[in-house]
This record gives structure tokens, sequence and C-alpha cells, in this order.
């Protein structure tokens, strides 16, 4: 008789878990409802990108959802990214952009606020930890909105996360600083008295981008933000003629002539080639240069290489840039695209791009991973330093970029004109695109009240 | 009285001599439309987008209209006034030197002499690579930190040049680069031209009396007038149309020391946003070819040779 009810449990209870599998069986796996969906994703032919290639093929093994790439140089990203986005059903369901065109895309309507996938118990990994990842990243690449549109503050959405974000330190070779008794500079003045006394050496100091249009600017922006320097005051008045933008100018000029040879012509991938080829003693700029330096496909210096802060001018300032990453407004995968996001930037994504050669985006790696890279304890003091109005990240920066600025100081690296007239021309020109986009409207408004 | 049979005749041979009429358009039909999609409407979509404000990524039907602002600032605006420059001097150039190298060169091969087909092979080889490869061969050769060309002067024991970034010497590249690529072009045209030539007009100069020098500037390149100035009016719209080379080899800087009007066009429509501005300078760029060309026309009239003769 016990037996009986023994057998009788047993089987009730084999009965009830087996329902109970079988009820469940469809929730345990999140990635199950988009298995075998395909998206695109719309990033750049970089090397943290091409490294990440690998985790995108982990991400389809483990969900069943294909990826394709399409990969293009990364200033060019833009205008495909906006002929996709803009049509009715695009062709991107994921779109990686340079932090400087967030504004564009959100003030088109062109991108899905992540709110929506991040309110949704089915999507989103309860493990995901959003807080962990660099403030200064996630504001910066992904939170539109804030004081000004693109500085944080109350206002903000998210629209992106970070991946491939970058801030900026002080690369330098170790063995020609060490072999000519040259010291590691901490602040401008000591950076630029090291690169006139390598050029005394013979030895080309420090190599930039310098190419006309947007890389001669971002080379110009590294050293605007800690010389104390802005693009707009609070009212949106151009102050690129203020006497830390033409000091900041000044620099730029000093490192074209004591440069490796060639400067005026350099884009991001010249300017690092120069010193992974050894043919610069210093590079200050992406903090990409140090998975790249211990790349040998890339780098002649590996070991050569030591880092440091970004020096300090009248304030520590350096770089907010690099790439975020988000869903168009027309994808029709966006579901999917939400946990491609969730899966490369979630911390066992984070590591992985670690042991891939990419760079992290999360505190926490960088802090478990200091042991093994000399750059991350540096990148991690960095951070705090790392300036979210760098650069204004306005619809309209892409013409003040490429069109004024980036003119304006190719004149500067390029001549001996003197560099205020210059600026005072290009602050002008800055003026006068803010006047037609309409800026100075409640200004005017509250002049005639 | 009308016959009959004479009113069927009339009434039938009525519609055969429409039809005869209207078959030749029946077939010129498919071109013309090609045409108009291919050739016509893009014009008439600049024109008109060259009234309104429009950013890719916003609805076109939303764009402000402007009426003739952009023309009004276009021909105050310092930067296209500066690009027009560009393409004028490129132009100048360019053309000039590649008419009297490939003329030269196909006058030098054009007589049976042993290896003419071997030269002639290699002469026309710049022409077969596609204009971004062009670009990104000079782009690697001119580059200051590991180009060729500056390998070798230093070498020679002369200084290494930015030859990309300065602006003389960029300007200087673009037209060296497009003579590289473009003269071989006018060696075919020239040659073909000069192997068809009669044997007998020739024949008889000689018999004249006429010497090398008289025998080229009085009869052959008289006689191919027509294919040379086909070849001028060919260069003259390519050097309007140029924008792949340049926009590789040096974006149009430093500066805009090497923006062409078409890379000047490029720059505002994709890295400003400006669409109806870049139309507008893009209906200015047609009418400036238009003009040009015309001219030459006029003033060579290939298509009146003939008589000439």
């Amino acid at each position: 008789m016990i037996n009986r009810l023994l057998r009788q449990t047993r089987l009730a209870a084999s009965i009830m878990a087996g329902l109970a599998l079988t009820a469940t069986a469809p929730l345990a796996n999140p990635f199950e409802p988009y298995e075998e969906t395909t998206i695109v994703v719309s990033w750049p032919a970089l090397a943290h990108f091409t490294a990440a290639e690998t985790l995108v093929e982990e991400f389809t093994k483990e969900t069943g959802i294909e990826v394709e790439i399409d990969a293009l140089q990364y200033l060019k990203l833009r205008d495909r990214q906006l002929l996709e986005m803009s049509k009715p059903e695009g062709e991107y369901d994921v779109v990686s952009w340079v932090v400087m065109w967030k504004g564009e895309y959100v003030s088109k309507g062109l991108l899905t606020p992540l709110s929506q996938f991040f309110t949704s118990g089915s999507l989103v990994d309860p493990h995901y930890d959003i807080d962990d990842i660099a403030d200064a990243y996630l504001q910066n690449g992904g939170v539109v909105g804030g004081k000004k549109g693109y500085m944080p503050g109350k206002s903000g959405a998210l629209y992106g996360v970070p991946f491939g974000a970058e801030t900026s330190i002080l690369a330098y070779r170790k063995d020609i600083l060490e072999e000519n008794g040259l010291s590691v500079p901490a602040t401008y003045d000591e950076l630029r008295k090291l690169m006139a006394d390598l050029g005394e050496l013979g030895i080309p100091a420090m190599t930039s981008r310098g190419k006309t249009g947007h890389q001669v600017t971002a080379g110009w922006l590294l050293h605007l933000a800690p010389l104390g320097g802005k693009i707009f005051d609070d009212e949106w008045n151009p102050v690129v003629n203020s006497p830390e933008a033409v000091e900041a100018a000044q620099v730029m000029r000093e490192i074209a002539q004591t440069g490796p040879t060639g400067i005026q012509t350099f884009g991001f991938g010249e300017a690092s080639a120069a010193f992974l080829q050894g043919d610069a003693a210093l590079y200050l700029d992406t903090l990409k240069i140090a998975a790249m330096s211990r790349n040998p496909k890339l780098s002649k210096v590996d070991g050569k290489v030591g880092f440091a802060l970004h020096p300090v001018g009248s304030r520590c300032g350096s770089e907010t840039g690099g790439f975020a990453a988000g869903i168009p407004a027309n994808s029709q995968n966006k579901e999917a695209a939400f946990l491609f996001l969730q899966y490369i930037t979630s911390k066992a994504g984070d590591q992985r791009m670690v042991e891939l050669g990419g760079d992290p985006v999360r505190i926490s790696t960088l802090l478990n991973n200091a042991d093994m890279f000399d750059d991350y304890p540096v990148v991690a003091e960095q951070l705090p330093c790392a300036d979210p109005d760098w650069r204004p990240l306005i619809p309209e920066w892409n013409e003040l970029n490429v069109d004024v600025l980036g003119q304006a100081l190719t004149q500067v690296i390029t001549t001996d004109d003197p560099i205020q007239p210059i600026m005072d021309e290009a602050n002008e020109k800055i003026r006068a695109i803010m006047e037609r986009e309409g800026y100075y409207k409640w200004a005017d408004y509250r002049a005639q009240q | 009285m009308v016959d009959a049979s004479s009113e069927d005749t009339v009434t039938t041979a009525r519609p055969k001599f429409q039809a005869r009429l209207l078959t030749p358009y029946f077939f010129i039909l498919p071109a013309v439309m090609v045409m108009i999609c291919g050739l016509v409407y893009p014009i008439l979509d600049a024109f008109y987008l060259s009234f309104y404000d429009w950013k890719i990524g916003t609805p076109i039907e939303k764009a402000p209209y402007s009426g003739l602002a952009h023309y009004a600032r276009m021909i105050r605006d310092p930067d296209v006034l500066e690009s027009i420059w560009v393409t004028l001097r490129f132009g100048f150039w360019t053309i000039t030197i590649e008419m009297v190298l490939g003329v030269g060169l196909a006058l030098l091969l054009e007589k049976p002499i042993r290896g003419a087909s071997i030269f002639r092979t290699i002469f026309i080889l710049p022409l077969m690579v596609s204009p971004v490869v062009v670009g990104l061969i000079w782009r690697y050769l001119f580059d200051a930190r590991i180009g060729w060309i500056n390998h070798y002067i230093s070498q020679l024991g002369f200084e290494r040049q930015v030859w990309l970034g300065d602006a003389e010497l960029a300007f200087f590249a673009i037209v060296f680069t497009d003579i590289w690529q473009w003269t071989p072009f006018i060696f075919i045209i020239v040659i073909a031209g000069l192997q068809a030539l009669p044997s007998e007009v020739l024949e008889a100069s000689k018999i004249d009396g006429a010497n090398w020098w008289q025998n080229i500037f009085f009869v052959k390149l008289p006689m191919i007038r027509s294919i040379l100035v086909i070849a001028l009016l060919m260069r003259l719209i390519d050097v309007f149309r140029a924008l792949e080379v340049m926009y590789i080899l040096t974006g149009g800087g430093p500066g805009r020391a090497t923006e062409l009007l078409s890379l000047h066009i490029y720059n505002r429509a994709f890295d400003t946003q400006q669409l109806g501005y870049a139309s507008a300078i893009s209906v200015l760029l047609i009418l400036l070819v238009f003009g040009l060309s015309l001219g030459i026309l006029v003033v060579g009239n290939p298509f009146k040779e003939k008589s000439d003769i």
C-alpha cells in the first residue's frame, strides 16, 4: 500500500516536473524568439571592431541570431547611415556612430530610444549593470538631451551604448626618453619643452592628425580642453579666438614643426602608423593606441611604449570620443538588435573584447585587468578628467568641424601666418552659421523685451 | 465622281504613310526614355532641389522653400569662386599638357617602328586603371613619410617634401596624376585618326616637297582637326566631372588648394548637409560646362571639317 502510494507520488511528481519544464521551456532562453533572425550592423573598419568580429560569431553561436556586418571607413559611415535610416524600412538594425553625430541623428528622429528595451523584463539581462559602464562614455556617446542637448542633465535620454568609446592618454617611447635623459611630461609646458628638445635632437617629436577638415580639428581639440578653451560659451557665442584657443592652435603648429614629416596630411590612420612604425616619440590621442601598439601586425614598438595621463594645462581635460551604437527607428528587428547590443557591451562581452585586443567600456573590466596592461590604470585615472564638453555634439557640428575650423587650422599648420586673425575669421564664420540655424533667436527675443 | 477603288487606295495608303513616318521615332523611343530618366530627370531634380533647404534624413516634403537664396549666396561665396578658379587652373594645365604630350606621342609612334605596339600598350595602361585605384597608387607614392618619391629624392640628396600637405605641391600632384592617367586617352584618339588618314594626301604633300614639320603642321594636324576638337571637348567635360582621384589623393586640401568644383559640391552636400545649396552649385557647374563646350564647338566646329578639306 505504502509502495503504491509512493509510486503514485513519484509519478505525480514526475508529471508535475515534466509539466513545469514544458511550461517554462520557452521562457528559459530569451534569445529563442529571435533565433534565425538576421540583423545587419553598420560599424567602422577599425581595429577594435575587427577584433569584435570573433565576439559576433560567438553571439550567433550562442543565440542563433545571424549578424551581417557592413564595415566602412569611419568617416564614411554617416552618409551611408543617414541614407539608410531615412528610408521607411532601412537595411540596418544596429548603427555605430562617431559620438559627434548623435545629436544630428536624434534631432532627425532616426534613432530608437533605448528606454523601451530597458523596461522589458524579457529582454534585459538583470546582470547587465549599466552603471558599470564609464559615465563619460555613456553620457558622451549615448545620451541626448541635458544641458545644451549633449551634456549630462535631467532631460537626457539614452539612445545608444558605448562600444569602441575612448578618451585620450599620452603614449611615449620609453627607450627614446631614457636614452636622451628626458622625462615624461605632466603639464603642457613640459610637453612643449619636450617637443622642442626632441626637435633639437633631430628626433621627430609628436605625431598628430593634421589633414584638412575633421582630422586637423580633432588634433586641435585635444589641446583646447586642457588649455582651458571651448568652442562656445554658455550663450552659444563662439570663442574659438580666445587666448586659450589660439594657444591650442600654436601647440598644433609646434607639433607640425617638430613632428614627423607629413603631419599636414595625416588622418587617424597615418598619425597612429607614424608612432607604431617608430617614426615619432610621442602620441597624444585616443587610448586605442595602446591595444594597437601590442598588435604585432600593426606595431614595431611593442614593449617600448609607456603610457601617462594627458598632460594638464590650466585644467585637466581629456577627449571624450569614439563610438556608440544604437538602433535605427526604421529597423525591422529592434528586439534582436537590442539583444546584440546588450551582449557585446555586457560584462562578459567587455572582458572578451579585452581578450580579443579591443578596448573596454566598463570600469570593472579596466580594474580587473589592470595588472595585465600598463595603460588600463592610466585610463581608469584619466576617465574622471574626460571632458563631456570637449566638443559641441550639436547637429551643426560637422559643418563647423569640417568647413570652418578644418580650414582655419590647416592654415595654421601649413603657413606662418599670425594665428589670431585666422581664428578671428573662423569665429565670425561660426557665428554666421549659428545665426543661420537660429541659435540666437531667444537672445534676440529677450533683448527686445 | 470619285472612283471607289482609288478611294480605298487613299484610305489604306494614309495609315501606311503615317506608320512609315512614325517608325523612326518608335525605334529611338527607348534611347529617348533612357536619356530622360538618366539625364534630364536628375538635372531637373537638382534644379528643383536648388530652391529648397533639404538635409538628408529629414522628409523632403517638409524642406523649407528658399527661393533664389542659394543662387544669391553662391555668387558671393568666396569658397565657390575659389573652387571654380582651382578647376579652371587645373583644366588649363592638364588639358594643355595632355594634348601636347598625347599628340606628340601619337606622331612618334604612328609609324611602324620596332616595338611600337609594345609602347602603345604600355602607354594606354593608366587608362585602364579605375580612378579610385589611381588615387590610392599616387597617394602612397606621394606620401611624405613612406612614399617612394620622397625615398628616391632623399637618396639623391634632396630634402623630403610634404607633397600632399603643401598648397602648391598638392596642386602639382593632382595635375601630374591627371596627366599620367589621361594623356593615353588623347594618344589613342589621335593615333587612330592619324592611321586613318588617306595615304594619297600624305604622298602628294611629300611630292610637293613638304618636310617633316610642314607635313605635320600643314597636312596631318589640320586633317585630324575634328578629332582634336572632340578630344579637347571630352577632356574639358572630364575636368569638370573629376572627383574620385582628388577625393582620395588630397580630399581637396590642404585648405581648398585642390578642391575642384565637383569636390566642393560633394563636400557641401554630404559633409555639411546643404543639399539645396550643393544643387544650386551643380546647376552652375552644368551651365559652365555647357558654355565652355559650346564655345569650343563654335570655334572648332568639328562637324564642318569635311567640307574644309
